[in-house]
């Protein structure tokens, strides 16, 4: 690993003015992706503000709203009583992210910060037009059965990998952030990005800025609600597609619901034409096929994940089958 | 290197013996340059670089007051500087769970935090589980129900064990599985590790 400098600090205030005064500054919290990334030589920034002493684990509720401050941990999220009751949707995908060593260090924040990545990414010695700009990409045309079906570029098939992004896009979340001057909110939908000609650029959040909490509505969606996770072992694996699904049912009348897809794009993948075909529906298999089958109008497969093309539909009707059958 | 010429002394063991001929591979292999710089000072940024910083910890109930480079991991920190080496190095990217240990009672990967993260935090590696001569039940049990074959993944099992039951996840074998998925075993002991962990939680254990 390359050496570089280390600052530590208690406050946001301190974090985000050392923030301000150098581009090649990083923040510091688990560490899980960011070390990982040094060590492999992707990412060498020359100084790192360890951010993990701040004050910013809250999980409460605040008004009709459930907060949840961007260092809590992964596990403490997934394991709280409030989050297991009213937002079991992301306790769910949470707990089916990487293993408990890492959830017990990977914060909130650092979950959506973690970058948007595949095998051409991590290798140094291949073209990347994430990692450098311009050298082109491997995975069209390469190994790409991870990679994605929806939103990609000429420029970047790589996939979101996380997990915990998929649930909280499901559940309209909003993202706080703040620089030196102020703070201010991204709708979570609008926090990451397709790659387009910028796939070096994973999200929204600018150089001075950091993830302070996020806000998440509290809603009817909590009875009927799974997350299902397709991967190539039974778990600690990237999803080959994830799919969030949510439903608040009145006898079997569909009168809200979401969806989400991971697995299948740069960003968390929201399935709004879904939903909105949905609403107002019977929760029935006939409804869910014909949601399915909406959701995969702008699907385009790069070869060796040309499966994903079959197994997001079918994904899509299990998740929604499992949720209406919770009691 | 010329290392043809040594043999370890008596008494040495097979470690000591490798870290010493790679003291002298690393002096060798030491750009002049470099040793130049730190020498005359000349280069303020290269001096600040390589600044160690101060670091508390306790591992084991023993306290430690010393200093290391910021890119130092807390498993490098535990192998190479206190020589506590039951802690192992698998793929060193958080993809085994051999470097499993507990920090302030909580499990985590220590290839991927550095050591400068744990200042004022309290580690527990596999060294510090048995108490004296005795061993500490899930250690026994892993013996017991043969945990394993050729060793190398067991410390971060044990120690991934330990919180595993700690943390209540123990209602059955699938939820064994799934909450040690992280540790990976390529001898295949998963089984008879399940069965190790399933005893001890029946044991009501408290480490």
């Amino acid at each position: 690993m390359i050496n570089f400098q280390y600052l530590r600090t208690t406050t946001s205030k301190s974090a985000l003015s050392l923030i301000s005064k150098d581009k090649n500054a990083k923040f510091l919290a688990g560490g899980t992706n960011l070390i990982d990334l040094m060590k492999r030589g992707v990412s060498s920034p020359e100084k790192l503000i360890d951010i993990n002493h701040v004050p910013l684990k809250q999980i409460e509720v605040i008004g009709d709203k459930i907060i949840i401050g961007a260092l809590a941990s992964n596990t403490a999220v997934a394991e709280h009583a409030l989050i297991k009751e009213k937002l079991p949707l992301l306790a769910m995908a949470l707990n089916a992210g990487a293993s408990a060593q890492l959830r017990n260090v990977a914060t909130v924040g650092g979950n959506m910060m973690q970058r948007t990545r595949c095998g051409y990414f991590y290798d140094t010695e291949l073209p990347c037009n994430k990692r450098q700009p311009g050298s082109g990409c491997g995975a069209i045309g390469g190994f790409n059965r991870m990679h994605a079906i929806f939103g990609t570029s000429d420029k970047c098939i790589a996939v979101h990998p996380s997990d915990m992004c998929i649930a909280l896009v499901a559940l309209d979340a909003t993202v706080v952030v703040s620089n030196a001057k102020g703070e201010r909110k991204i709708l979570f939908k609008d926090f990451h990005r397709l790659p387009g000609d910028t796939p070096h650029l994973d999200n929204n959040l600018r150089l001075d800025e950091m993830i302070i909490k996020l806000e998440i509505p509290i809603n009817k969606l909590n009875k009927n609600s799974h997350y299902l996770k397709v991967r190539d072992r039974a778990s600690y694996a990237f999803a080959l597609v994830s799919v969030g699904a949510a439903l608040e049912l009145s006898e079997n009348k569909i009168k809200d619901v979401r969806l989400a897809m991971g697995g299948v794009a740069h960003k968390p993948w929201r399935l709004t034409a879904a939903e909105n075909f949905l609403r107002g529906k019977e929760a029935s298999v006939e409804n869910f096929e014909q949601a399915a089958k909406l959701s995969m109008t702008d699907a385009k497969g790069f070869g060796e994940n040309d499966f994903k093309l079959q197994m997001a539909p079918n994904s899509i009707i299990e998740a929604l089958t499992v949720a209406k059958s919770k009691a | 290197m010329q290392s043809s010429d040594q043999k370890p002394n008596q008494g040495d063991s097979r470690r000591d013996f490798l870290k010493k001929s790679s003291i002298i591979s690393a002096i060798t292999l030491t750009p002049t340059f470099a040793v130049k710089a730190a020498e005359n000072q000349a280069d303020e940024r290269f001096a600040e670089l390589f600044e160690k910083i101060p670091l508390n910890l306790t591992v084991n109930n023993k306290a430690y007051k010393t200093a290391v480079e910021p890119r130092v991991t807390l498993l490098d920190y535990l192998r190479e500087e206190l020589h506590l080496t039951g802690t192992k190095k698998g793929c060193d990217h958080g993809q085994c769970g051999a470097c499993t240990v507990h920090v302030d009672g909580e499990r985590v990967n220590s290839c991927l935090s550095l050591a400068v993260m744990n200042e004022g935090k309290k580690i527990t590696t596999i060294e510090g589980l048995a108490n004296g001569e005795e061993l500490h039940p899930m250690q026994a049990a892993f013996i017991k129900h043969d945990g394993f074959q050729c060793g190398y993944c067991t410390p971060g099992q044990i120690m991934s064990a330990v919180a595993c039951v700690n943390e209540g996840h123990t209602s059955s074998r699938s939820e064994i599985s799934e909450y040690m998925s992280g540790n990976i075993c390529r001898c295949g002991a998963y089984p008879n590790i399940v069965d190790a962990i399933v005893e001890v939680s029946k044991g009501g254990m408290k480490a």
